[in-house]
């Protein structure tokens, strides 16, 4: 669409603009704030400079928790997407289908994230939960409360139960915009299922699948309140994502400099990464 | 192939509904027998649990809270959305790539990050522990993504729509209330099914904003279980409760979902 330069716009744009920057400029300026500063507690503060920033980027404790976390996000985005698209695919178009389908598929979001965790946990309990007590059952020695490898296996899997579905969801409403007409000339062609999924509906869900993408990415990247209630980032560290442990450092220890500087470091990974994907998306949409 | 297509929806809503089912199989036990028997049912069947959150305020009052949060959130995030994201999709202005991208970033920032922070500020400005603050609290994230999805749908209408209503003497308010919103209306749809969604369950921002009045019973379900023991039963059936108001509000906006993210570009 060719838009027209108008300035009078940005009037449409202020009560956004006030609503956002209350929300994000203050805090965000504390954060700024804290992360230069020594804190004695009673509001006494001395200026450190960079130090915070040197000590986090050099600090194993960091290297170790951002490892996790990346680790963490790629097997996610690795299973959510293809299986996301994949069920996507198998829905039905038509019919009782798919108010049924939509409606069961979509409760896994509308739960509230501490719920998600504690229900994962009453699940996944290897004496009363379902999971665990079947998967011992049937000759597995399964507690995720003890080995690291389980704890994983269960945050992937909790984290996969209670995301998929948006993946899932924005999937189908890219498939649903497709015109039939589409389908009846890859007919007429003689496409293979493959080519029609590869040049008709990956194609069509670019726009859908770059919100997914995105989302997800921050989303789990940032992930806290479920594991923080499933396992508390154990056993030992083995499931400290970031979050988890820049909470325990800012409220925890009540260390707010190196918090602070851990966070800001934090936020910058988020957005240089969005950064890079959104600039190869707009590159995109202004070639085509 | 044919044949076997529905297997893949109905293996994974299987999957989706066993932790829900294990969920609610607790909620009607008491907790001894949660501890003691391991059973894929209630043996002991009880609603006591359901009864002390229906007749203790502290427990139904952060329902009451937390839809009323939501709610108010919902309304803020959308009504001024739907003025910015129509400047997006129409016009080009100073700024306006660079402000779009601002805002997609608060909703990369991490909230473990500016809990603290949200605390002393909305304290400082005597707002702590009201509804309205957790509502405007998380417009930080809301905002953005109802203005990313709406400018999508209003992108997707031909701008020839607006040209011939300024033709036919529309003013612009007469043209956007009467013909534009309704002609997006899926789009608006889809959008508050989101903003409540990420509103209904998030609960760090919300749980550190809150002391006693404005308490959303996600958070009152973490204090309960750490004051009178580990109470199983009683955390299961307001678990359960939960899952209403986000099932309610799926039912509504099914339609939408399934035709409506049709016509936008998202």
């Amino acid at each position: 669409m060719n838009k027209t330069f108008n300035q009078k716009a940005w009037y449409f744009v202020i009560p956004v603009f006030v609503l956002v920057a209350f929300n994000a400029a203050v805090p965000l300026m504390t954060v700024v704030n804290y992360s230069f500063q020594e804190t004695f507690g009673s509001n006494v503060f001395a200026w450190e400079g960079t130090r915070w920033f040197k000590e986090i980027l050099h600090s194993e404790r960091f290297h170790a928790s951002l490892g996790r976390q990346a680790i963490f996000t790629f097997i996610i985005l690795l299973i959510q997407l293809p299986l996301g698209i994949f069920i996507a695919l198998t829905m039905p178009k038509k019919g009782w289908g798919v108010p049924v389908c939509l409606i069961l598929m979509s409760m896994p979001l509308l739960i509230p994230w501490n719920v998600v965790g504690a229900m994962w946990n009453i699940f996944a309990l290897p004496d009363i939960g379902f999971l665990g007590n079947s998967l011992n059952s049937i000759g597995f020695d399964y507690n995720f409360t003890q080995q690291s490898g389980d704890a994983w296996f269960t945050t992937i899997l909790m984290d996969v139960w209670h995301w998929t579905s948006l993946v899932v969801l924005l999937s189908y409403a890219g498939l649903n915009s497709i015109q039939p007409a589409y389908y009846q000339a890859a007919e007429i062609d003689g496409a293979s299922r493959w080519d029609i999924f590869r040049y008709i509906e990956l194609p069509k869900m670019k726009k859908v699948l770059t919100l997914a993408i995105l989302l997800r990415f921050m989303d789990s990247f940032m992930i806290y309140t479920e594991p923080f209630v499933l396992t508390g980032g154990g056993p030992g560290n083995a499931t400290n994502f970031l979050s988890l442990d820049l909470v325990k450092m800012a409220l925890g220890q009540f260390d707010l400099g190196p918090a602070a500087a851990m966070s800001l470091i934090y936020f910058l990974i988020v957005l240089l990464i969005c950064w890079i994907f959104y600039s190869l998306m707009m590159k995109d949409e202004a070639r085509t | 192939m044919k044949k076997i297509k529905w297997l893949v929806p109905t293996i994974y809503i299987i999957f989706l509904m066993l932790p829900i089912y294990w969920l609610l199989n607790m909620s009607f036990k008491t907790t001894t027998e949660i501890i003691n028997v391991y059973s894929l049912w209630p043996k002991d069947f009880t609603l006591e649990n359901y009864v002390t959150i229906f007749t203790d305020s502290t427990w139904y009052m952060g329902y009451v809270n937390s839809i009323t949060y939501t709610v108010f959130n919902t309304i803020i995030s959308v009504s001024a959305a739907l003025p910015a994201a129509y400047a997006f999709s129409r016009y080009k202005f100073l700024g306006d790539k660079h402000l779009f991208f601002w805002l997609l970033t608060n909703r990369m920032a991490p909230p473990a990050v500016f809990a603290l922070p949200f605390f002393q500020f909305y304290s400082s400005v005597n707002l702590f522990d009201t509804h309205i603050a957790i509502a405007l609290s998380h417009c930080l994230f809301n905002i953005p993504l109802a203005v990313w999805i709406l400018e999508g749908f209003m992108s997707a209408v031909p701008k020839e729509l607006d040209e011939t209503a300024y033709v036919d003497g529309y003013s612009f308010g007469r043209f956007f209330f009467k013909i534009f919103i309704p002609t997006i209306a899926a789009g608006i749809g889809i959008t508050m099914f989101f903003c409540f969604m990420f509103s209904w369950v998030e609960l760090l921002l919300a749980k550190t904003l809150t002391a006693t009045i404005a308490k959303p019973i996600a958070a009152i379900m973490t204090r309960t279980s750490s004051t009178s023991g580990y109470e199983l039963g009683l955390l299961a059936a307001a678990g359960s409760l939960t899952i209403i108001p986000g099932a309610v509000v799926i039912y509504f906006v099914r339609n939408y979902i399934a035709k409506g993210f049709a016509m936008g570009r998202v």
